[in-house]
C-alpha cells in the first residue's frame, strides 16, 4: 500500500455515502419531472401518463405573461449586468494595483455576501419612494434590481478568464501599431468572448430563477414565472407547476451545458 | 515638424546614421529609498543596418533598455531617438519598431497569415498590399505551407518564425529581439542564429538581440553592448570584446580567463612573484585567456615559475592548472598532439609564457 498514492475512493463505506447523496439530491428533482406527465390532479397520486399539464400550461394566459415577463427581465439584467461586469473586468485587472483594490473588489461582490433578504428589504423601501416621487410603476425597478444582484455572477468567469490571458498580448498588440481601442476590439474582446459568454448565461440563469428580491420589488400585476408558481403554491396545487419547473429545468441545464461547453474550450 | 519632416523626405540634410540613439537614459522601478535602478545613465548608439547584440547576466537591465526603445516602458529622465527622431513620450504604436517576444506573443485566435498581416491591417493597408507582404513574408520564412494553420498547432522553431515573420512585415525601421531563441532546444537555437543572420541580411533592417548567451552574442553580432548592473560595460566588436575588454566583468562574463593581480611597470605589468611580462592597458588586474598561456621546461629563459596542480581532460585539449611562486593560480589550454599525451603530471615544476600581446592589464 506505501507506494500507492492515497485515495478517498478506498475509504470504507465511500460509495454508500457517494450514492445515497447522489439520491438525495436528484430523487426530489426526478420526482417533480416524473409528475409533471401524471395525468390526474394530484402532485402525489399517479393516475397515468399524459401530457395534459404542458398543454394545460401553455394554454393559461398568467403562465404565459409571467413567462415573456421572466424573459424580458432577464434578458435585459444579464446585457446590463454583464456590460457592466466586463468594464469592471478590466479595470480591475488591466491596470496596475491601485489603493484601494480590495475594498473595490469586495463591493463588487457585496450581492453575494449581503443576505438576499436584506437586499429586497432595501430595495423595497428605496424603490418606494421613488415609486411615489416619479409615479413610475414599470418593470425598469425589476430590471435596475437583477442587473445589480447579476453583477457578481457575470463578474467572475470574465475576471477569472482576463486573468488567465497573458498581458503580453495587448503589449505585442501595441508594437504592432494598434490602438488601444484596436487592441481592445481585435485581440482583448476576441480572446475574452467566451468569458463574457459565460458570465452573460449565468446572469441570466440566476435572474430567472429570482424569488425573493422579486417579490419585493414587483409592483401588481408584475409576476415572474417563479413568483407565479410561488402564488400558485399558497392555493390548489396542480401538476402545472410540475409542468412549467421541468420546462425551466430543461432551459437552465441546456444553458449551463452551453455555459460549461465555452469555458472549457480553449482553456 | 514641418521642415523636419521636408528634411526627412529629401534625405539629403538629416541623413541619419544612427538608427537608435539613447542619451543618459535613467529606468527606476518603485519610489524612495525602495526603488531600483534597473537602468543607470546609460548612453549607446546603434548605427542603421547593424546587428547589435545587449549582452548581460538576467537583471543586468538589457530587457529593460529594449522595453525603453519598444515604448512599453517610459524612463525616468533621458531621451531615445529613433532614425534621429525623439521618440521619448510616443507610445508604442506610434513608433518605427516592431518586437520579437521572448514567449512570441502569438495571438492565439488568429491564424498564421492573420498573425502575419496584423500590424499592415491595423496600419490600414490596402488589402492588397495585406495580402501581397504577407505572402511576401512567409516565403521569406519558409512558411508558405502552414498559412492557414492555427498558431498552437506549431513548433517552437516554426511558431518562432511566425513571430518574426509578423514583426519585419511592417518593416520597422529597428527590429527589437527579446532572448528570441531561448526557449528552442540547442540544434534548433544553431539553425535559427543561421537564419537570423541571414534574414538580417536580406532585409537590411536594424537588428537589436538581447541575450545572456555569451556565445550566440560572438557569433552573430556586428557590436555587442555588454551590461551590469543597469550600466552599459563596453561597447565593441566581438573580437574586441573577447581580445580587449576594458573591465574584469566584462572579461570574466565573456569566455574563460584568468585573473592575476599586478601592477604597472614599465613595458607591461608585475606580477606578485616579481615576474615582469608584457602587457598593454592600465589597472591592477592581469588577464589572459586559457589559450594564450603555454606550459614549457622549467629552465627556459625568461619564462614564469609555477608548478602543475591539476590536469583535466577535454578530448581536444587539456586544461592545466597552474600555482606560481605568489601563489595565485591560472589555468593554460594546450591542445593536445595525436595520441593525447600532454607529456605532463602533477607536481611537475614548469615554466609558464605567455603569448605576445595578449596579455592586458584591466580595471578591477
Amino acid at each position: 500500500m506505501a507506494e500507492r498514492s492515497f485515495s478517498v475512493a478506498r475509504l470504507p463505506g465511500f460509495s454508500t455515502i457517494a450514492l445515497g447523496v447522489f439520491v438525495c439530491l436528484y430523487l426530489p428533482i426526478v420526482t417533480l419531472v416524473v409528475y409533471s406527465f401524471n395525468g390526474g390532479p394530484s402532485i402525489a397520486v399517479w393516475q397515468g401518463v399524459s401530457l395534459h399539464w404542458y398543454s394545460e400550461a401553455w394554454g393559461n394566459q398568467a403562465v404565459k405573461d409571467a413567462t415573456i415577463r421572466s424573459l424580458i427581465i432577464a434578458l435585459c439584467a444579464s446585457a446590463i449586468a454583464t456590460t457592466l461586469a466586463t468594464l469592471a473586468a478590466l479595470g480591475t485587472t488591466r491596470r496596475a494595483g491601485f489603493k484601494g483594490q480590495t475594498v473595490i473588489y469586495v463591493m463588487i461582490n457585496q450581492p453575494l455576501m449581503v443576505p438576499e433578504i436584506v437586499t429586497a428589504v432595501a430595495l423595497l423601501i428605496f424603490f418606494a419612494s421613488i415609486k411615489v416621487a416619479t409615479g413610475y410603476q414599470g418593470l425598469g425597478y425589476l430590471i435596475a434590481a437583477h442587473s445589480a444582484f447579476c453583477i457578481p455572477f457575470a463578474y467572475l468567469p470574465i475576471r477569472a478568464r482576463l486573468e488567465g490571458m497573458d498581458t503580453v498580448l495587448e503589449t505585442a498588440a501595441a508594437d504592432l501599431y494598434a490602438t488601444p481601442w484596436q487592441t481592445f476590439r481585435h485581440v482583448t474582446l476576441p480572446l475574452l468572448a467566451p468569458g463574457i459568454a459565460a458570465g452573460a448565461m449565468l446572469a441570466f440563469v440566476i435572474s430567472l430563477d429570482d424569488v425573493v428580491i422579486t417579490e419585493f420589488v414587483k409592483s401588481g400585476g408584475q409576476d415572474t414565472l417563479p413568483t407565479y408558481m410561488l402564488g400558485q403554491l399558497r392555493r390548489a396545487i396542480t401538476p402545472e407547476v410540475n409542468a412549467i419547473s421541468s420546462v425551466l429545468l430543461g432551459l437552465t441545464v441546456a444553458l449551463l451545458t452551453v455555459f460549461f461547453l465555452l469555458t472549457k474550450r480553449r482553456n | 515638424m514641418f521642415v523636419q519632416s521636408v528634411f526627412n523626405k529629401c534625405g539629403v540634410f538629416l541623413d541619419n546614421q544612427e538608427a537608435v540613439s539613447a542619451e543618459s537614459v535613467v529606468k527606476s522601478f518603485g519610489q524612495g529609498p525602495a526603488a531600483v535602478r534597473a537602468l543607470d545613465d546609460v548612453s549607446l548608439t546603434i548605427r542603421k543596418g547593424e546587428f547589435f547584440t545587449l549582452l548581460g547576466p538576467s537583471g543586468c537591465g538589457k530587457t529593460t533598455l529594449l522595453r525603453l526603445i519598444a515604448g512599453f516602458e517610459m524612463p525616468t529622465s533621458g531621451t531615445i531617438l529613433l532614425d534621429g527622431q525623439d521618440v521619448t513620450d510616443l507610445p508604442p504604436n506610434h513608433r518605427p519598431v516592431n518586437t520579437v517576444f521572448q514567449s512570441y506573443a502569438l495571438f492565439p485566435h488568429l491564424s498564421v497569415r492573420e498573425n502575419i498581416g496584423f500590424a499592415l491591417k491595423m496600419l490600414g493597408r490596402p488589402n492588397a498590399e495585406v495580402e501581397a507582404r504577407t505572402a511576401a513574408m512567409l516565403s521569406l520564412v519558409k512558411l508558405d505551407a502552414l498559412a492557414d494553420r492555427a498558431t498552437a498547432q506549431l513548433s517552437g522553431g516554426q511558431q518562432q518564425r511566425v513571430a518574426l515573420a509578423r514583426a519585419l512585415a511592417p518593416q520597422p525601421k529597428v527590429l527589437l529581439l527579446d532572448e528570441p531563441l531561448s526557449a528552442l532546444d540547442l540544434k534548433l537555437r544553431k539553425e535559427m542564429q543561421v537564419e537570423l543572420k541571414r534574414l538580417q541580411k536580406e532585409t537590411g533592417i536594424t537588428f537589436v538581440f538581447v541575450t545572456h548567451d555569451q556565445e550566440e552574442a560572438l557569433t552573430m553580432s556586428d557590436r555587442i553592448g555588454v551590461m551590469s548592473s543597469g550600466k552599459l560595460q563596453q561597447v565593441a566588436s566581438p573580437r574586441e570584446i573577447y581580445t580587449a575588454p576594458v573591465n574584469r566583468f566584462v572579461a570574466d562574463f565573456i569566455g574563460e580567463t584568468n585573473f592575476l593581480p599586478a601592477t604597472s611597470a614599465p613595458g607591461g605589468a608585475r606580477l606578485g612573484s616579481g615576474a615582469i611580462v608584457a602587457a598593454e592597458g592600465e589597472g591592477t588586474v592581469l588577464t589572459i585567456r586559457p589559450e594564450q598561456v603555454q606550459v614549457v621546461g622549467p629552465d627556459a629563459p625568461g619564462t614564469i615559475p609555477g608548478t602543475v596542480e591539476n590536469l583535466v581532460y577535454f578530448g581536444t585539449d587539456m586544461h592545466v592548472h597552474l600555482r606560481l611562486g605568489d601563489g595565485a593560480t591560472l589555468v593554460a589550454r594546450m591542445l593536445l598532439p595525436p595520441g593525447g599525451e600532454a607529456g605532463l603530471s602533477t607536481a611537475d615544476t614548469v615554466g609558464v609564457t605567455f603569448t605576445p600581446g595578449a596579455a592586458r592589464l584591466i580595471r578591477e
